[in-house]
């Protein structure tokens, strides 16, 4: 064979590879939409949507409503990003502008090794030290619930949020920063009024994926919510978010029965709305990325 | 000869800078409190960590026998060991990667060194982002429709294999472009002035140079395989079998799903605490010592890398 006709051939066949993971994607939905689709033959996609009972269950008068279930998600999520982003985005500047290399290289190994914890030890610590010290640190009937799962969330999302923001950080152009130091700025001053703004896109970028990791984080919140499928009325109220509900009841759920194309219905709506954190994730990162000074 | 011996200039008269002196004070003072703040962000991260790993050793250590790790569960799993986790761990998440590794290799080969920027490998970019996204209970639905349903595996470590690959393949293409970046464009062109074709610079020269860091992309794949938990539960991880995998299509167990099942599912939760806690160790002491290795051996590459 030619050389050059080899050489295609390999290029073809390292390109066909590189659609593998765009498949595996289009195969993920496929797959999603052929189990749940059939939900919406017995629950309207309103009535799905909005409906306020979750009894999937019940004999004589089952109810297919994920209102309580998105409810429970967005609030996991919101209570978790409130705690995440700072110490993220902190965690971040410190890394990428006052750290000393010393200092750096053993914070970021710290940080990559909490990044690494598995999802099923963090939910384990939440339900047997986090649980019993909320249940008598402030009196309440149930220590799992929407606060702590939201708090053991935050420490999962806390690794991606610092270290994309740190990498938008470290990419800011250092003729920016000796600019401002020039002008007589301190470093605070340098850092807040230059060097973050000049990092916005990545540090928003990291946030959405820091925000999309908590969404679809199962273990922590089978573990550590509560369980229960209602809308919270407060901090401490037990939930049941729609990656719990799925993972809890997909392995007593009949075989293509309601209750199962019900849960893949409720997997396609998490799906889809993580695939939406992550396409206004990469939209930002590329509209508004950084390059030269020329863009600030 | 001295010139500054024989030529004095006069000199100027000090300023009085008291003017500024105040306000830079308070600046000052601001920089250091929130510099302040920012080390209080790193230590709680640090304390989140170190509260966690000590917790389960505190209490983990007690139960860590060579007896622990070697016995089958007994007695309703109340009693016994974890080997058959610790086996099915392993095997779970070496057989992922070997379906990983090709794929997301060849894919980061196929990004970095062929692919014109263009519309193309910006869709496909998005597609490794978007799958690097996707939950890992998702993933598990996935597996279950697909692997164990339609193509009938089963609940089997094949499936388990077919779904943790899928969901490590951004690891490992991630990891993968990264060292090829980091091999010098003079190997390219030197192989190619020598008359070398594209795959032969890739093969004998690209792919040498970056081996160490794809051999880091896949310990850190290993370890994201042998934590994951919702993605197996429907697809290869069951609660309790007494025999060992004897075959790719057997169920197996494994420590993720231990943990959860004991902890949550149990009839005797309390009970088994001690075996919970010395499952946990053993899952983290597995996935942090693989990620350490990993860090180490980048480090080691970094400072070679630099001589």
């Amino acid at each position: 064979m030619r050389r050059s006709t080899r050489e295609i051939l390999i290029k073809r066949a390292f390109m066909a590879t590189a659609v593998t993971s765009l498949a595996v994607l289009a195969l993920i939905m496929v797959f999603l939409f052929m189990e749940g689709l059939p939900a919406f033959s017995f629950v309207s996609v309103k009535g799905f949507l909005l409906g306020m009972d979750w009894y999937p269950t019940d004999e004589a008068n089952p109810a297919y409503g994920i209102l309580p279930l998105i409810v429970a998600s967005g609030a996991v999520t919101a209570l978790s990003s409130l705690v995440a982003i700072p110490l993220g985005v902190m965690t971040a500047v410190y890394l990428a502008e006052i750290a000393s290399p010393r200092v750096r290289a053993v914070v970021k190994p710290i940080v990559e090794m909490l990044a690494s914890l598995p999802s099923v030890v963090i939910g384990f610590f939440g339900m047997v030290v986090m649980a019993p010290f909320l249940q008598d640190y402030f009196d309440i009937p149930v220590g799992l619930n929407l606060a702590n799962a939201a708090l053991m969330l935050a420490f999962m999302s806390v690794p991606t949020i610092a270290s994309v923001s740190e990498d938008a950080i470290y990419a800011v152009p250092r003729d920016l920063k000796e600019a401002s130091f020039a002008l007589g700025a301190t470093h605070l001053e340098t850092l807040l009024r230059v060097t973050i703004p000049a990092s916005l896109s990545g540090i928003g970028t990291a946030v959405i994926l820091g925000m999309s990791r908590a969404i679809g984080e199962t273990m922590v919140v089978l573990m550590v919510a509560g369980g229960a499928a209602v809308i919270p009325d407060s901090l401490w109220s037990p939930v049941r978010p729609m990656p719990a509900s799925i993972a809890a009841e997909m392995a007593e759920a009949p075989f293509r029965g309601h209750h199962y194309h019900a849960l893949f219905a409720t997997a396609m709506v998490l799906f889809l709305v993580t695939l939406c954190f992550n396409i206004l994730a990469d939209y930002i990162s590329h509209k508004h990325s950084q390059t030269g000074s020329a863009s600030l | 000869m001295n010139v500054d011996a024989t030529v004095s200039l006069p000199t100027p008269p000090r300023r009085s800078l008291s003017v500024t002196t105040g306000r830079d004070r308070v600046r000052k003072t601001k920089q250091w409190l929130a510099f302040l703040m920012l080390r209080g962000a790193i230590l709680i991260v640090a304390a989140a960590l170190a509260v966690i790993i000590g917790f389960l050793l505190v209490n983990g250590l007690s139960s860590i026998s060579w007896s622990f790790l070697t016995e089958v569960p007994r007695n309703n799993m109340t009693e016994g060991g974890i080997w058959p986790c610790i086996v099915g761990t392993v095997l779970l998440s070496l057989g992922a990667m070997a379906v990983a590794l090709p794929l997301g290799v060849a894919s980061a080969i196929y990004l970095h060194e062929y692919a014109q920027p263009g519309r193309l490998m910006r869709v496909i970019r998005l597609g490794v982002n978007n799958l690097a996204g996707v939950p890992s209970v998702v993933f598990g639905l996935f597996g279950l429709g697909l692997f164990v349903t339609v193509l009938d595996l089963g609940v089997s470590l094949l499936a388990g294999w077919l779904t943790l690959g899928v969901l490590c393949l951004p690891v490992i293409i991630g990891t993968t472009e990264e060292a090829l970046k980091s091999v010098p464009a003079t190997y390219r062109e030197a192989s190619l002035a020598l008359g070398g074709t594209k795959w032969q610079t890739i093969w004998r020269v690209v792919l040498p140079s970056a081996l160490p860091g794809i051999l880091t992309g896949s310990i850190l794949g290993i370890s994201r395989a042998a934590g994951e938990t919702a993605a197996i539960m429907f697809t290869a991880a069951v609660f309790y079998t007494p025999k060992m995998p004897t075959s790719m299509f057997s169920d197996v167990m494994a420590l993720p799903y231990h943990i959860y099942v004991l902890a949550t599912a149990g009839t005797e939760i309390e009970k088994t605490r001690p075996i919970q806690y010395g499952t946990a160790l053993v899952l983290i002491a597995l996935v942090l010592g693989m990620n350490l290795f990993a860090i180490f051996l980048r480090a080691w590459l970094q400072r070679r890398g630099e001589r």
